[in-house]
């Protein structure tokens, strides 16, 4: 018989009193991620699904939490069970010369210890296999042995992306452009376990259906990791006309920026959420020098998290294909932030000056104007 | 919601008649036209009838239609077919991407190309013609009707200049845009071969064909069980191919009561268009363009804005070519080409008619215009 065997984050099982409220959010993004049919067993440190099917492996290993999923074989707890269970495991794998086995008991009442399980049962392999040689520092294949209320053996480990369980850490309100950052800082803010509902700023007739359907796609893409995701989607246009005629032309894109981040915190409140994420990276485009992100902060009272502040633009691409949203994030479609830039946009603007200008507009009529017309797209 | 549809040079819409023989096709004819059972022979029935409606509708004989997947793919068949390294080709400089595109890439390898200059109504210029036509020319091939602007291309006369100077000489017409439009005879003509598409004439998408003369041989583009002449191998794609018939033979029907239509239309819009400012028509109403294409630059705004906001409105227009129109690396050439100015240059949209369209549709899209221009012109510094 087969099963699945989850590891998650040591992280979790240190969490003292609260640890149940970290795994059972967990299961509960297990049941999202693989649906609900399945019965998942919880023990120390360890989840067990029963399957037939390992193409839940791939589902599971993008849940938060899980730092690994195992096909094991489950046994009776005996050497001679479980070293037939390892043989036929190992003959199954083409080219494998060392191994190892590596052995954990959960069942203290087991009489041979650990050390002793791992001797018996490679034993038992060098004498049926044939030329397989031991290597305890670099196998080609490690044999796990647990034993639990029964023998578990398995040889294949699909690495998980670890973190936090999402919807464990509260919520926020993540500003999605259709670019390569901000879903990656999303991806990193819902690793550690951050419920998020997206916003993104469409400028209709000026950037086309194809860029909003970018955006949604790239919403899709961080819903495989949690399950699910909320999408605003706010109508700019008017905002951006009112800046164009009104304002400076050099200060659009802060005074832009400064709208983007008020309307998220409304958002924010409506949705009960107590934080912005943006992704923004320390200097990396006229916005995001620090005197400009200090000018777009100021009128904000929730914390502002930006993942990748610190980060360079290699690192943040090396990330996004990682998680599978690069492809999406280049598609050459224009967005509301590219459709209007000054020719030479502030880099250090003064917060009394944009201050100043934004007394021309009716900056809170139009914020509340922008999050009513938002089209709320559940994904 | 009732949409206006003014996109018929990037594709129409299939006309009824065409759905259902597409459908019958598929339902009842399913066998493979050259299995040797019934099943195979009646298949082969309904790709002998198409050819000939075809063929019909162009002046051909149905020996000399064979079947392609359309425009771009009867482009290649005719230019790739022809060459060998060191040919020299000759082209207008506004030719269809599936034309342009080829010949760059031919470029760079042992072939010589020679892009003639247009004038500012788009027209090839045949006295270059005369003068770059050469021993090694091996092909002229030039488009009918641009596909953005309309213009028209002397076609006889430029065959004459070919067969004038160089017998050797081929001339391929890319006719996508011309047919159903224009009375097309590829005898009169005096072509060698001809490329004509089914989804621009209400008929189904994947099927095209290219014209060629009896006895002209072609190297293939695919090589496989020697269907179409051995030309172009692989199982036919008789529902399209069938529907491209019908189409075909509709499209024959009544040609110049359809193009007078049209006519009138173009006529009405240009006239409406007046009472806008600031627009440069850059497809005149006159016998060097055809009237289904209205090419209107907007000075101000960029095409691509006027057309998601005309999309508000319900009327679906064009920037450029429809293949071209999300990549904005080649999409102005041939209005660079016809040398209009660069102020102008962003802001074309094409408007593209079918017999089908009314003048009502064309009254919304001015009292459309009248309310998106102002406001997209607000955001000009």
């Amino acid at each position: 018989m087969k099963r699945l065997l989850v590891k998650y984050s040591s992280e979790i099982t240190l969490k003292g009193l609260n640890r149940r409220i970290f795994e059972d959010a967990l299961i509960r993004n297990i049941k999202v991620s693989i649906g609900k049919e399945h019965t998942i067993e919880k023990e120390s440190g360890r989840m067990f699904i029963y399957t037939a099917s390992s193409d839940l492996a791939q589902k599971l290993v993008k849940v938060f939490g899980i730092i690994s999923v195992a096909e094991a074989e489950v046994v009776e707890k005996e050497i001679q069970d479980i070293s037939r269970a390892a043989i036929e495991q190992l003959k199954s794998i083409v080219n494998v010369r060392t191994f190892k086995v590596e052995t954990k008991r959960a069942d203290k009442r087991f009489p041979i210890a650990s050390m002793d399980v791992s001797r018996l049962v490679g034993g038992e392999i060098l004498k049926n296999i044939e030329g397989i040689k031991v290597d305890v520092h670099k196998p080609d294949i490690i044999v796990n042995v647990e034993i639990r209320d029964k023998g578990y053996v398995y040889t294949k480990e699909y690495k998980g992306v670890g973190g936090l369980p999402y919807k464990s850490s509260g919520k926020g309100i993540l500003l999605l452009s259709g670019g390569i950052d901000s879903p990656v800082a999303g991806y990193m803010l819902a690793r550690r376990g951050m419920e998020l509902t997206a916003v993104y700023y469409h400028s209709h007739p000026y950037t086309s259906e194809r860029a909003k359907e970018k955006v949604i796609d790239l919403a899709k893409k961080l819903a495989e990791y949690t399950g699910s995701m909320k999408l605003y989607v706010v109508p700019f246009t008017r905002i951006q006309m009112e800046i164009m005629e009104k304002c400076r032309e050099d200060e659009l894109t802060i005074i832009m920026r400064r709208f983007m981040m008020s309307i998220a915190q409304e958002i924010a409140c409506r949705e009960n959420a107590l934080a912005l994420v943006t992704g923004e990276s320390l200097g990396q485009v006229a916005s995001q020098t620090l005197e400009s992100m200090y000018v777009t902060n100021s009128d904000i009272t929730m914390p502002v998290f930006r993942p990748l502040i610190g980060m360079d633009k290699v690192d943040i691409m090396d990330v996004s294909r990682k998680i599978g949203t690069y492809d999406t994030s280049i598609l050459p479609y224009e967005d509301c932030c590219t459709v209007f830039v000054p020719k030479h946009p502030k880099t250090k603007p003064k917060l009394k000056d944009i201050k100043n200008s934004e007394q021309k507009l009716s900056v809170e009529e139009l914020i509340k104007e922008a999050a009513d017309g938002a089209e709320i797209i559940l994904l | 919601m009732n949409f206006i549809y003014f996109d018929n040079s990037a594709t129409t819409k299939p006309h009824k008649e065409v759905i259902e023989e597409v459908a019958d096709c598929m339902e009842k004819y399913y066998g493979n036209p050259s299995s040797i059972h019934k099943l195979g022979l009646d298949a082969e029935k309904k790709l002998k009838e198409a050819r000939e409606r075809v063929a019909g509708l162009i002046g051909a004989a149905a020996g000399e239609i064979y079947f392609t997947s359309g425009g771009s793919e009867s482009n290649n068949m005719a230019i790739l077919g022809v060459l060998s390294p060191g040919d020299h080709i000759i082209a207008s400089q506004i030719e269809h991407p599936s034309v342009i595109m080829l010949l760059k890439a031919l470029q760079k390898e042992n072939y010589e190309v020679t892009y003639l200059d247009v004038d500012k109504n788009g027209i090839a210029d045949t006295e270059q013609l005369k003068d770059s036509i050469k021993d090694n020319t091996r092909l002229v091939t030039i488009m009918h009707v641009n596909n953005e602007i309309g213009s028209i291309q002397p076609i006889s006369r430029i065959a004459s200049i070919i067969r004038d100077r160089n017998k050797r000489t081929k001339f391929h017409v890319d006719a996508v845009q011309a047919l159903g439009k224009l009375p097309l005879n590829v005898k009169q003509l005096d072509v060698d071969m001809l490329s004509i598409s089914a989804h621009k004439i209400h008929g189904p998408k994947g099927a095209g064909a290219l014209y060629m003369k009896k006895g002209l041989v072609l190297k293939p583009l695919i090589f496989g069980g020697g269907q179409e002449g051995s030309l172009r191998s692989g199982t036919e794609n008789l529902p399209s191919i069938s529907g491209f018939g019908i189409a075909a033979q509709i499209a024959g029907t009544d040609m110049q009561g359809k193009a007078d239509k049209v006519k009138e239309l173009k006529a009405y819009f240009i006239k409406r268009l007046q009472e806008i400012d600031k627009v440069v028509i850059n497809s005149l109403m006159d016998e060097m363009h055809i009237p289904n294409i209205l090419n209107a630059a907007f000075e101000g705004v960029r095409g691509e804005v006027l057309l998601h906001a005309l999309e508000d409105y319900g009327i679906y227009v064009s920037t450029g070519s429809a293949c071209s129109s999300r990549n904005s690396k080649h999409s102005n050439y041939v209005l660079s080409a016809i040398g209009l100015k660069s102020s102008y240059l962003e802001g074309a949209v094409r408007f593209s008619f079918s017999y089908e369209n009314t003048k009502e549709e064309i009254d919304t899209a001015i009292e459309a215009l009248k309310k998106i221009l102002p406001f997209l012109r607000r955001m000009r510094k």
